[in-house]
């Protein structure tokens, strides 16, 4: 049992075993971050992984990579503040919905709008997990969690619609079953200059499954596997996800926008003279 | 390299605003991150008009909690950083001020401080957050906050305040005023050579043997930034020497108070005060920032009435020099403490004198600087 995992030399070994449960999607995501590490051929030493907090914020404390752990939705900002200071790096935001998008909401749509070179994977399990499963901004209208106990009757955002209208250059969605495709998805979100997104639909059997009587990981990455709709170039707009209905998955945006500073210096080099 | 529009050598015409934003230049700082808020906005505007010419990156946030963090990303990026604001804005900076502590960054944040509580008096000076400046982020912790009482000093702290941070590894609190901040005075420059700048303290050894955060003998660990292939981890969770959570009483019981003490245990090294005609004085003023300007004339009149009034001006406000505070305790009738609030530092001095003399406050609401009269009083009460 000595052989090593191919992979270890990207993981922090003396971390693990790792918090997530089983049927978790979150571990899954991570195996196909390493895959696109390796695929992308990236200087590992430029490389960093910044997270917020919850389940999947812990993604920075296996990763062999400058990794930091920051505060709740705070991520962004943090990786913002890196990727301005040196922009030799590949910086990585690796967080949950509920840290990026409803406490870290603000710095997601402004760091889009802005095009900052990063890479921001969202694992979407659709409730605060760590915390003991309560409604988040992505529940499902109706998807029952421990704040909403009768159901939730707020609408969630769409993650790739609100990355897509935020000026995002990249923008997909997989779920934690579309192993190779996330993968894929991540190797050429790496290659993009700006703001890229991938939205990963992953499993949290211990409270969102259990919660709505969704049987075990399986039985979920079963539900994706029948009701994912690969739809590459859709409209952002009509890919809302409601409770257990349909899945449309697939790359919604790539497109050329200068990053934030890439144009920022060059245009300041233009209109001061730069660095005298 | 050094080009000639980094320092502005020379003598200036300056508000102290500007200055601060020239001394941080001049610190070497390239990274700022703000959100626009008076009475500190004129700080950010000359940051983002010189920065392009030497280099740096000035970067608006969408508010103050992302502003603070920035700094701490730019910070752990290689750069040194700051971040300027007042009042509500320093209570969002709180959060991400503890996650600099805990995850021991340097950099700066300056607060131009108006009056309190809530949205207060946004173009109008209070001194009310000087006690939010010590204890406003949770948990246990120390830091270092400075209190300039002049656009002089902006310039000239701003730099001490960037060294203090990189010799500390701890986010440094300048803790102006609103009157100190737009007053305009002459600010001297000095010529690049003349102005000390301490390094950040770096870990050159090999990566496998590296621990982020087992310390030095004065209780600092060297640093190293992200990109050099160190594979750090850093966090906001209690940790081990390795940088790795650990959720533990013993984690805890080794880290935090080394927080803590590598700045109390320092603090001989990092407390500056100012004391005039404190030998032979009966009454002694602790004042800070504009308040003690205004003491100046006060003491003025009461040396005119015979009375022996000494001064001692607070330039470290935290870590508080209660060791000397306390020395002078048993000479004095008594302490006076005139400030822009309701009574805050003026608790840490009655703390420090354990009793030996007594503490009156000059208390003043904000929205203005003190009528010199009001400490006259308070000195001359002093002794009946």
């Amino acid at each position: 049992m000595n052989e090593k995992h191919p992979m270890d030399y990207l993981l922090r070994e003396d971390r693990i075993p790792h918090i997530w449960c089983p049927g978790c999607g979150i571990g899954s995501s991570v195996s196909c971050f390493i895959m696109a590490l390796e695929e992308s051929g990236l200087d590992l030493k430029k490389v960093a992984v910044v997270s917020g907090i919850g389940c999947t914020g812990r993604v920075a404390g296996y990763v062999k990579l400058d990794s930091f752990h920051t505060t709740h939705g705070r991520a962004i900002p943090f990786a913002t503040g890196l990727a301005l200071a040196n922009p030799d790096l590949k910086v990585i935001v690796y967080s949950g919905d509920g840290d990026l998008i409803a406490i870290g909401g603000n710095h997601f749509i402004h760091a889009a709008r802005r095009n900052v070179n990063m890479t921001v994977i969202c694992i979407n399990n659709f409730l605060y997990a760590m915390t003991g499963g309560q409604v988040g901004p992505t529940t499902p209208l109706f998807a029952k969690a421990s704040t909403s106990p009768y159901g939730n009757f707020e609408q969630p955002f769409n993650l790739v619609h609100l990355a897509a209208a935020s000026g995002a250059v990249y923008v997909a969605r997989w779920t934690a079953l579309h192993l190779r495709r996330l993968t894929k998805a991540m190797v050429e979100a790496f290659k993009k200059k700006g703001f890229s997104f991938i939205e990963v639909i992953s499993p949290c059997p211990t409270s969102y499954a259990r919660r709505n009587r969704l049987g075990d990981g399986l039985a979920q990455m079963k539900f994706y596997h029948d009701n994912s709709i690969i739809r590459h170039g859709a409209d952002p707009k009509d890919t809302d996800i409601g409770f257990q209905t349909k899945i449309v998955v697939g790359k919604f945006i790539d497109k050329e926008r200068p990053d934030h500073y890439t144009f920022m210096t060059q245009e300041l080099e233009k209109v001061t003279g730069g660095k005298k | 390299m050094s080009n000639d529009r980094e320092i502005l050598t020379g003598e200036h015409f300056m508000n102290g605003n500007v200055a601060c934003a020239e001394g941080a230049i001049a610190a070497g700082c390239r990274f700022f991150a703000g959100y626009p808020i008076t009475p500190s906005s004129e700080i950010a505007e000359r940051i983002s008009e010189r920065f392009p010419e030497i280099g740096g990156i000035f970067i608006q946030m969408e508010d103050e909690l992302a502003s603070m963090c920035a700094i701490l990303g730019a910070s752990w990026g290689g750069v040194k950083s700051m971040t300027c604001t007042s009042g509500p804005g320093f209570s969002l900076m709180q959060e991400n001020l503890g996650l600099g502590v805990m995850m021991e960054t340097p950099c700066v944040l300056v607060n131009i401080q108006r009056g309190g509580p809530s949205t207060g008096l946004p173009t109008l000076v209070g001194q009310q957050d000087m006690m939010q400046a010590r204890w406003g982020s949770h948990g246990d912790y120390e830091i270092i906050a400075l209190c300039p009482s002049s656009p002089q000093e902006l310039f000239d702290f701003t730099i001490k305040a960037f060294n203090l941070s990189e010799m500390y590894r701890v986010p440094v609190l300048v803790m102006g005023d609103e009157v100190v901040g737009h007053m305009s005075e002459r600010v001297v420059i000095p010529p690049k050579e003349k102005i000390k700048l301490l390094p950040r303290r770096m870990y050159t050894g090999p990566p496998e043997e590296y621990l982020p955060f087992k310390p030095d003998k004065d209780l600092v660990p060297p640093m190293v930034i992200a990109g050099e292939g160190y594979h750090i981890h850093i966090t906001g969770l209690t940790h081990d020497e390795k940088g790795y959570p650990e959720i533990s009483a013993e984690a805890q019981k080794k880290l935090v108070p080394r927080l803590v003490n590598k700045i109390k245990k320092n603090a001989d090294k990092i407390i500056e005060i100012e004391e005039s005609n404190t030998g032979d004085a009966e009454v002694i003023v602790v004042s800070y920032g504009i308040s003690a300007r205004t003491s100046l004339r006060a003491i003025e009149l009461a040396r005119e009435e015979g009375i022996k009034v000494g001064m001692l001006r607070l330039i470290t406000v935290w870590p508080f020099p209660e060791k000397r505070i306390y020395q002078l305790a048993s000479k004095v009738a008594g302490f006076v403490v005139p400030e822009i609030n309701l009574g805050q530092i003026v608790y840490e001095v009655e703390r420090a004198a354990k009793g030996k003399t007594r503490a009156t406050l000059v208390p003043h609401a904000g929205g203005h600087i003190h009528d010199p009269k009001d400490i006259l009083q308070a000195i001359r009460s002093t002794l009946k």
